[in-house]
This record gives C-alpha cells, structure tokens and sequence, in this order.
C-alpha cells in the first residue's frame, strides 16, 4: 500500500516533486510574509520607544497604534 | 461605516489571521488526503494526473488575482481611493507565487504526458508572460520610492497585464495547443468525473484560503508602514 503510494506507478518521482515544490514555496512566502510583519512591528514599538513621554500619549491615543500594540505579545499597554 | 475605520479594519484582519490559518490547514489535510490517496488514477495519464490538483488550482488563482489587481487598478484612477492600491500591493506576492507553482508543476506533468518539460505552446507561453507582468508589479513597488508615482505606474502594468488574462483563457480554442480545451464549465456542462471533480475543488479552496492568510498579513504589513510614517511625523 505504501509502496504504491510512494511509486505512483512510476510517476511518484513528478508527482511527489509537485507536491513538494508546492508546499516548500507556500512555507518560504509565509515565512517571507511573516518575518516582514514581525519587522515593522519591531520597528513600530522601537518609534514609540524613542518618542517623548507627551508624544506617548498622544501616539496611545489613537486607536489603530492601541489596535498594533494590543496584537502582538510584546504588548506595552 | 464605523467598521470601515482603519483600527476597526486592522482588529478584523489581526484576529482572522489566525482562523483562516487554522480552517487552511484543514481544508488543505482533506484535500492532499483525497489528492494523493483517495482519487482515481486516470485511465490514460495513471497517477500523473494527480499533479493537476496542484496545477490546476495554482493557475486559476495566479489569474483571479491578476485580475483582481487590475480591476482594483481601475478603480484607483476612478475613484481616486489609495486603500485601493493597497488591497492590490498585498493581494500581488500570493499571485506570484500562484503563477510559478503553475509553470513548474506544469513542466512536471508535461515531461511524463508529452515527453518534453517545456513547449512553447500559446497557453504556457501566456502564463508566463503574466508571471513577467507580475514580475513587474511587484518590482515597480521596489524600485518608486515616490508613492505617486508607483501607484501610477503599478496600476498601468496591472491594466496592461490584464489583455494577456483573456488570451490565457480562450489561447486553448484560438489556436492549436498541447494544452486541452477546459473540462469545467461554469455554463456548459462540465466533463470531468465527481470522484476528480471533489478533490480538485478542495485543493482550490485551500490555496484559496492561502492566499487569503497572505493577503491579510501583507495587508497587516503595510497598515503598520503607514502608522510608522505617521510616528516620524509626530
């Protein structure tokens, strides 16, 4: 049964690389995607790190910056 | 409208995120399942017909996308709208990829089924020139460090590219081509079997919902390059 699967009636070596390539391309753009958002992030909290304490809270107030720092687990609120 | 405000906008695609990874790695377990396991060979192409459950859904999404992007296009210069560029920046790298999955797997089903990994056949050839219009899409973004600019010119490629998506389509009936005429039909009746009808379909909503889950974090992405714009300023 395995080895059916496997051999594919000697098509496995196309049918396994498709396959392969398939779900090898779609973890690297996720990881691609991912690793860009997990950046700007950094770099939103890095900003408001610098900011001035008056800045802060005028930067907090706005509710899409509350929306960014309450969806990552670094949260400073 | 208020679910139209950008923080009521970025709490929505934070939080599906994580549902659509979720209801993707389900949809895509049943359908490599039925894919690989369960689905008949067929009668003349045996078990190399199975790369059509990645191939097929690859290129029809590669060219929904497309045509997304360029019907957004239109609708910046209509409506004048910025969000519209954004929704088509994020909607561009899952189409990307879509195409390539679609040019190599194609290759790998043509060597076992017409001998040969490439022919310029109408069909392949227009799929790879919309991988060059994507190609350039996605480029244009890179290289414009002036918005404007880059909105403008991304949305004329787009525009352009998108003559090439009826000719994709109808190359098969144009001209004569390695490539069948289409099996499924929205109109007419379609001619593939229910057992290679079922896995097909749920291969496609999987890669569906991939590119969904890209669309949401590059979307996600590109909503917090705004909000770092707008801290420099403050």
């Amino acid at each position: 049964m395995i080895n059916e699967i496997i051999s594919m009636n000697g098509y496995g070596s196309y049918v396994w690389s498709a396959f392969s390539f398939t779900l090898i391309s779609f973890g690297s753009l996720y990881l691609v995607i991912k690793l860009q958002l997990l950046k700007e992030q950094k770099r939103f909290f890095y900003k408001l790190d610098s900011l001035s304490a008056q800045k802060i809270r005028v930067a907090k107030k706005q509710n899409i910056n509350r929306e960014i720092l309450l969806n990552n687990f670094n949260s400073q609120i | 409208m208020k679910y139209f405000e950008p923080n009521k906008i970025f709490f929505t695609i934070s939080k599906a995120q994580k549902y659509v990874l979720f209801l993707f790695i389900v949809v895509l377990s049943i359908g490599l399942t039925e894919a690989l396991i369960l689905s008949p060979e067929d009668y003349k192409q045996s078990d190399s017909v199975r790369i059509m459950y990645v191939h097929v859904p690859s290129a029809w999404i590669s060219i929904g996308i497309f045509s997304l992007i360029a019907f957004l296009s239109i609708s910046i210069f209509i409506f004048k709208n910025k969000n519209f560029s954004l929704i088509a920046k994020s909607l561009a790298p899952s189409g990307f990829v879509f195409n390539i999955i679609a040019l190599v797997t194609g290759s790998m089903w043509g060597k076992p089924t017409w001998g040969t990994w490439w022919a310029w056949d109408a069909r392949i050839t227009a799929m790879l020139i919309l991988a060059l219009f994507y190609f350039m899409y996605l480029l244009s973004w890179r290289i414009f460090e002036n918005k404007e600019r880059a909105i403008k010119i991304t949305s004329f490629i787009a525009i352009l590219g998108a003559i090439n998506v009826p000719i994709i389509k109808f190359s098969v009936d144009w001209w004569s081509t390695l490539h069948q005429s289409s099996s499924i039909n929205i109109l007419s009746k379609t001619t593939i079997h229910a057992s290679m009808l079922i896995p097909l379909v749920i291969m496609t909503a999987a890669f569906a919902l991939f590119s969904l889950l890209i669309f949401l974090m590059k979307y996600n992405t590109e909503l917090i390059k705004i909000k770092n714009k707008g801290l420099d300023r403050l």
